[in-house]
């Protein structure tokens, strides 16, 4: 399950690719500008995606460090 | 002395008495002062470590920097997560090695790492000049606290020495012990408040956040977003890259990570801390709530927005609560950074001019350096003139200046030797200072490049330039050791 540490790219790809592609503020998502809406959206995926390394992660293990 | 001023000295008085307690019964030696014996569970570690990043910068400079800049400010958001999944990796090697050779301080592990004491003097000299703008941040917001709770009866002056007396008392006193459970009581405090003002105001003045961000959209196109100049998307992408390798290279978030009992808790910190970061969304409302209400804020008084708008919508007494919570977000922070600031010294600079001092005589001069750093700071603050978030900016561009040697350190076979460790970040440091100094910007040294190269933050141009140079001398130095 090494490659699941791969997934740890994925917020920096979100935040550092997907802000400036998607910097407008209209349409309001949620009541929130588009902008803000997918910061908050990958604040919450990289939350996900931690988890899921966390659990695969063997160190992590009853036993481990 | 009206209530809101009575609330906030009593809150300052609070924090004295717990951090007494805290230290009742204790034998004080030095690894006790700075690293509280090792000794914390999980739960009181990640208090302490949310606890640190919840500051005045972003109670006071995040709705600050909302108000002033709009769009921008929202890389505060994104800078801690990315440093998050960063941890998860970085932590933990650290932890572990310092645990095994019973290292305190950041600089020792460097000079530990790469066998130069030299390096351990740069490293703390670099962690000092970043800690600097750093503590007089706190400060700052605690002489804005103190003053608009005052509604006028206390000079600006006189609330920035009444804040640094308070901090430097409060960590004579108790160390980190104190810090983290005046932390427990902080973060408690911070959240009800910050939650209730970020529902309250948009509701009360605009009927909820979509009419809110509506009519901000109406009145100013485009400033929710990034601007095409300036704060435009380049200097985003650099600044949150640059804050977020630099976020574990502050002296006092090493120190705190000494305080860990197993490396496991890092690495939960990383799945968890994310979600914390959601809860700077309602610091950010507040502060474009006061876009519209409280117009006109011009330059360094951004930062006064959440009290100004707080002022004008409530009783003194609940101004006092809010006072309050901000000054414990200050002190709580400012008390780690001085204590860090002065134990550097002592611990780094002191052992190199006196290598024979003991440990007792070392803590002796930390705890004597207290009243001295905080002092340097005082003046620092009351010659005034940036923003809360330009302060921190500054910073980051000198810490993050560790960071390539630090990882480098790290691999199985470190390609860096330690005169590219020293070169890199001599270089590194010299370009942000020389950049800060003569107030330049890529901007104005060579305008004619294109938008998004002359918009990028100086402090990640600076770590480009230290990495070139740590590898070439690395290079050099190695071939010339192989000669030899």
């Amino acid at each position: 399950m090494a490659f699941v540490r791969y997934l740890a790219v994925l917020p920096f790809l979100g935040i550092l690719l997907g802000v400036p592609l998607l910097n407008r503020v209209e349409p309001l998502i949620l009541g929130m500008p588009l902008i803000l809406a997918w910061i908050v959206l990958w604040i919450i995926l990289t939350s996900v995606i931690m988890a899921i390394v966390y659990l695969c992660d063997p160190a992590n293990r009853e036993g481990g460090r | 002395m009206n209530a809101a001023l009575g609330i906030i000295a009593a809150t300052m008085i609070g924090v004295l008495l717990l951090g007494l307690r805290a230290r009742h019964g204790r034998d004080m030696d030095l690894e006790q002062w700075s690293v509280g014996g090792r000794g914390f569970g999980t739960l009181l570690v990640f208090v302490l470590m949310a606890g640190e990043i919840y500051t005045t910068f972003t109670f006071l400079g995040g709705s600050g920097f909302a108000y002033g800049h709009g769009g921008p400010a929202l890389y505060i958001l994104c800078y801690g997560c990315l440093a998050y999944v960063v941890s998860y990796w970085l932590l933990p090697p650290i932890w572990r090695y310092a645990k095994q050779h019973r290292l305190f301080a950041q600089p020792d592990f460097f000079a530990r790492k790469y066998d130069s004491p030299a390096l351990g003097v740069l490293v703390a000299t670099v962690g000092i000049v970043a800690l600097v703008p750093y503590l007089v941040l706190q400060l700052k917001g605690l002489g804005i606290i103190v003053d608009a709770a005052a509604y006028g009866a206390i000079s600006p002056t006189l609330a920035i020495c009444i804040g640094a007396a308070v901090v430097t008392v409060y960590v004579m006193i108790s160390g980190v012990r104190g810090s983290a459970w005046t932390a427990v009581v902080k973060d408690t405090l911070i959240l009800a408040v910050v939650l209730f003002l970020g529902i309250y105001l948009p509701i009360h003045y605009y009927g909820g956040y979509g009419a809110m961000f509506r009519a901000i959209q109406a009145a100013k196109p485009g400033f929710l977003a990034l601007p095409p100049q300036g704060e435009s998307v380049a200097w985003f992408d650099s600044t949150v890259l640059l804050t977020a390798l630099g976020f574990y290279m502050w002296p006092h978030t090493f120190g705190s990570l000494y305080t860990a009992k197993e490396e496991r808790a890092f690495r939960r910190n990383a799945v968890l801390l994310p979600l914390y970061q959601l809860i700077l969304l309602f610091v950010f409302f507040v502060g474009f709530a006061a876009i519209l209400r409280v117009p006109g804020l011009k330059g360094p008084d951004i930062d006064l927005s959440l009290l100004r708008l707080s002022i004008q919508s409530f009783d003194p007494w609940f101004v006092g609560i809010i006072g309050a919570a901000g000054v414990l977000t200050a002190l709580v922070p400012g008390s780690m950074i001085l204590m860090s600031t002065a134990t550097l010294l002592a611990n780094t600079l002191f052992r190199a001019v006196r290598p024979q001092a003991g440990d007792k005589a070392v803590g002796n001069v930390a705890k004597l350096l207290v009243p001295v750093v905080s002092l340097v700071a005082v003046v620092f603050t009351l010659r005034g003139g940036t923003t809360i978030v330009a302060l921190l900016l500054m910073g980051y561009a000198f810490v993050t200046q560790l960071f390539p040697s630090l990882v480098a350190s790290l691999l199985p076979r470190n390609p860096v030797t330690r005169e590219g460790a020293f070169a890199g970040i001599c270089i590194g440091v010299a370009t942000v200072a020389a950049t800060s100094l003569t107030r330049t910007s890529i901007a104005i040294l060579l305008p004619g490049l294109p938008e998004a190269l002359r918009d990028l933050n100086i402090g990640i141009v600076a770590l480009l330039f230290n990495v070139v140079t740590t590898l070439g001398v690395s290079v050099l130095t190695r071939r010339r050791a192989a000669y030899a």
